[in-house]
């Protein structure tokens, strides 16, 4: 194999990793509170909110889904130690149409057409913005 | 209502915070060495920026909003709108650290935007 493809191959899989931990952290932080209950209800006087804080910091869901999380932040700080910026971050627009892929197949959430369209529209929109140069700031 | 001033915290306060750990890390300078004794003395470079704590702050901020609003919102729903941190992001960019923002770039951002509105709409 050449070095060449190597990094090609390196480069995808730690982009896959990264679409897939992020959302699937979103996902599991979402399912978390969910089972904690509307936190508007929970929550009635300031005393409440410690109580509730505990029962955040006790669920192995929302821990789950931060050690996911972290899972795509190294992911994403050691892609970016040799890919482009620019390279990454469009590719990575795709995690927001990966979120309601797996919200819809693992959570059961009903996505309206319009919703997929806005979504769709949002990927366009972050790639645009990623394929712009990286730093302005330097004097050239 | 409230919905609002959540979305609001997640998009600003995640945003302000990634912006001040941007200014803290600008000031630090770039990193070049990446043996571990380079990389703790860098850590302990920044932990005395005082904008790294603020950032942090308000990144937690963010955080917690984030997960009070997934108490009861779809996280479908809640992930495209809280891509309106672009927006916050690019403002401040421009506002904040003095970044030349290029007209792609917004019209990138106006996209987000556009696809954000098509979400709330599609909420029904």
């Amino acid at each position: 194999m050449t070095p060449h493809k190597r990094l090609h191959i390196k480069t995808y899989l730690m982009v896959l990793v990264m679409i897939l931990a992020g959302p699937m952290g979103n996902l599991m932080l979402s399912k978390g509170m969910k089972n904690i209950g509307k936190i508007t209800t929970e929550i009635s006087s300031p005393s409440d909110i410690l109580h509730v804080l505990a029962r955040v910091l006790s669920s192995g869901t929302i821990w789950l889904g931060i050690a996911s999380l972290l899972t795509f932040f190294v992911a994403y700080m050691l892609v970016l130690s040799w890919a482009d910026y620019s390279f990454v971050q469009p590719t990575s627009a795709i995690a927001y149409a990966v979120v309601a892929l797996l919200a819809t197949l693992l959570l059961g959430e009903v996505v309206s057409p319009l919703r997929w369209a806005g979504i769709a529209v949002i990927c366009l929109g972050v790639f645009v913005v990623g394929h712009t140069n990286p730093r302005t700031t330097e004097n050239r | 209502m409230l919905e609002v001033l959540f979305f609001s915290l997640i998009v600003l306060a995640g945003t302000g915070g990634e912006l001040c750990v941007s200014r803290a890390m600008k000031q630090i300078g770039e990193v070049h060495d990446f043996r571990p004794s380079a990389i703790v003395r860098v850590i302990l470079r920044a932990v005395r920026v005082k904008w790294l704590w603020i950032g942090i702050g308000l990144m937690t901020v963010g955080f917690f909003s984030l997960l009070a609003i997934l108490s009861f919102e779809n996280v479908s729903f809640v992930v495209p709108v809280s891509a309106l941190g672009y927006v916050a992001g690019a403002l401040g960019g421009r506002f904040f650290l003095g970044e030349r923002v290029n007209w792609r770039r917004w019209a990138g951002i106006l996209l987000v935007c556009a696809g954000v509105t098509l979400v709330v709409i599609g909420k029904g």
